[in-house]
């Protein structure tokens, strides 16, 4: 089963709010495809027509070889009938119904005998029978969630398309809805479509990310090579503190992969920058995590003074002038001290060439 | 005896089975002001609204025109019926109805419109249809605001004058009620009927709306 999607939806601008365009294009095969990107990018609007919640105003929404949206041919299938699981950030579970109610409401399509199987199957594969009495209000918010999904999953739905369904929630449920998800993307051959702005849910559970700002998508591919080939300096800080910089070029050897560029004054060697020539300004990108502080000059180091330090969870966020981030290991806390000079170290592969923002 | 307990269960008639019929119209035009897109819809709500604010006589010519045996209706219900539907207790159906169903309809609208929408879209993704949507969700969830919109109506339909009277007449044991037998009784100086009738019309809608208070706040 695969998702095709081509839409654009327009929003004027009215009085009390900007005007906006959603144009995407994707193409979601069975597995989790994330949608990325900070809050007001099109994300959930996205999924709201795919769902049929929203209309586009152009385009073409396929699911498998079923037509669910085709602005040309007049074809806009009702929510109901696009075989679309949805999970709601709100779980969106029918608060005067229990557990095993809500699953029986979604039942109803299965013949009437298979009905009880099925929900009594779906209860204890989301460890949902001791609580299947309970209304969702005397309920955790994990079980909540395994609940919203169990009620999706129960229509056997040809795509699950989930809204920000871990917001909010707290590390444990966050890596608990980690486990559910990757079990149902191995037990389904369906397409699963799940938005969110947090940058671990995107890493750890995206067979494809779709990297969306102001209503397009900006960059598409897996997680990893998003990470450290961003397309642009919008994408870079997505992924946390980073470093983007300006840069001119000095020299370009394709032979030996490298070139020499000049940053904040200091003359760096980096891998070679194809399709640039010398003396071209261009911005690049160095990773706070691939940058080594060290107390002495050497090769391809920029002098820099330390103005604040961060301990941060698992790491020490040091604030350099000119602006720099660098996350050194905690157990180098003792060896920092701020108000002094030190050396980064830019190791070649750490330096990366950005598209325009 | 029967001056008194005529009127009183003309009444109590008229006003169940206005209630039921405004319920059955109200709710469906709530669900649709509240569920539906459609152009004119806010037009919809003021026409459906203007019952409450129009003086009683107003309200009243409009039914006759609309329902007297020269019109269109008219002639339809007498095709069917056999008799009009002016002048009897059944035309005190409608204008009960008709002066019942604005609160009903703005009670029911609030109701359905504070829901979560989130539900509906849940249930629509679910595959269920709409109706059962109805059923399941929207009316178990707003099962409060319904209550209050029933006795509401009731209520209405209890004390309607100006509109009944006019289509309705004031036909001693065939079309009075007790609001126009109270009336009448004022007129023509028979005090003690009308305080009679007055004691229990205030007691009974007391008691209903004292009960529909605690119902709501058990379910």
């Amino acid at each position: 089963m695969s998702l095709s999607v081509r839409l654009t939806r327009n929003f004027r601008p009215a009085a009390d709010s900007a005007g906006f365009a959603l144009h995407v294009e994707f193409t979601a095969e069975r597995g989790i495809t994330v949608l990325f990107g900070p809050s007001g990018a099109g994300k959930s609007l996205t999924l709201n027509c795919i769902a049929g919640f929203e209309k586009p105003d152009s385009g073409r929404i396929m699911l498998g070889d079923r037509i669910l949206f085709d602005a040309e041919a007049r074809v806009n299938l009702r929510p109901r009938d696009r075989h679309c699981g949805y999970v709601f950030q709100s779980h969106a579970l029918f608060p005067h119904m229990t557990v095993r109610e809500n699953l029986m409401f979604a039942a109803e399509r299965h013949p009437r005998l298979e009905r009880h199987r099925l929900v009594t199957e779906m209860l204890e594969r989301f460890a949902l029978t001791e609580m299947a009495g309970r209304k969702p209000a005397n309920l955790s918010g994990g079980q909540n969630q395994r609940c919203s999904i169990a009620r999706a999953l129960i229509t056997s739905p040809r795509a699950l398309l989930l809204d920000e369904p871990a917001a909010g929630l707290d590390v444990s449920l966050r890596s608990e809805l980690s486990d559910v998800l990757k079990q149902v993307r191995d037990d389904l051959e369906i397409p699963l479509l799940l938005v969110t702005h947090d940058v671990d849910d995107a890493m750890t559970l995206a067979d494809q990310v779709l990297v969306y700002t102001d209503g397009g998508i900006v960059q598409r591919g897996s997680a990893d090579s998003i990470r450290t080939h961003p397309a642009n300096a919008d994408v870079a800080r997505m992924f946390g503190p980073t470093n983007v910089l300006d840069a001119e070029i000095l020299a370009l050897d394709p032979g030996r992969n490298s070139s020499r560029v000049r940053i904040n004054g200091t003359e760096l060697n980096a891998r070679y920058l194809p399709g640039h020539f010398r003396g071209d300004r261009i911005r690049m990108n160095a990773r706070a995590d691939e940058l080594i502080v060290h107390g002495s000059r050497g090769e391809n180091r920029m002098e820099l003074r330390l103005e604040r330090m961060l301990a941060r969870a698992n790491f020490i966020e040091l604030r350099f002038t000119p602006e720099l981030v660098v996350f050194a290991p905690r157990h180098d806390w003792e060896k920092f001290r701020d108000g002094r000079e030190w050396y980064v170290e830019f190791p070649p592969d750490s330096l990366r060439p950005l598209g325009e923002a | 005896m029967g001056s008194i307990a005529f009127p009183l269960l003309l009444s109590f008639k008229i006003a169940l089975i206005a209630t039921a019929i405004a319920l059955a119209l109200g709710l469906w035009l709530a669900w649709v002001l509240a569920n539906v897109a459609f152009p004119g819809k806010e037009w919809l709500d003021a026409v459906v609204t203007l019952p409450l604010v129009f003086p009683p006589t107003v309200l009243g010519y409009y039914l006759l025109v609309l329902l007297a045996r020269s019109s269109p209706f008219g002639k339809l219900w007498e095709s069917i019926f056999g008799q009009p539907l002016v002048f009897t207790w059944h035309a005190a159906v409608v204008a009960a109805t008709i002066h019942a169903l604005p609160l009903l309809v703005k009670s029911a609208r609030a109701g359905f419109e504070s829901g979560d929408p989130a539900l509906l879209r849940a249930a629509r993704s679910l595959g269920t249809g709409e109706w059962r949507i109805f059923w399941k969700v929207t009316a178990p969830l707003a099962r409060r605001s319904i209550l209050a919109a029933a006795v509401i109506a009731f209520a209405r339909s209890l004390g309607d004058f100006g509109a009944t009277l006019m289509v309705a007449g004031d036909i001693p044991f065939r079309t009075q009620t007790a609001a126009i037998a109270i009336y009448d009784a004022v007129e023509a100086g028979n005090t003690r009927i009308a305080g009679v009738l007055t004691l229990i019309l205030s007691a009974a809608t007391l008691l209903i709306v004292y009960g529909a208070n605690r119902l709501e706040r058990r379910i």
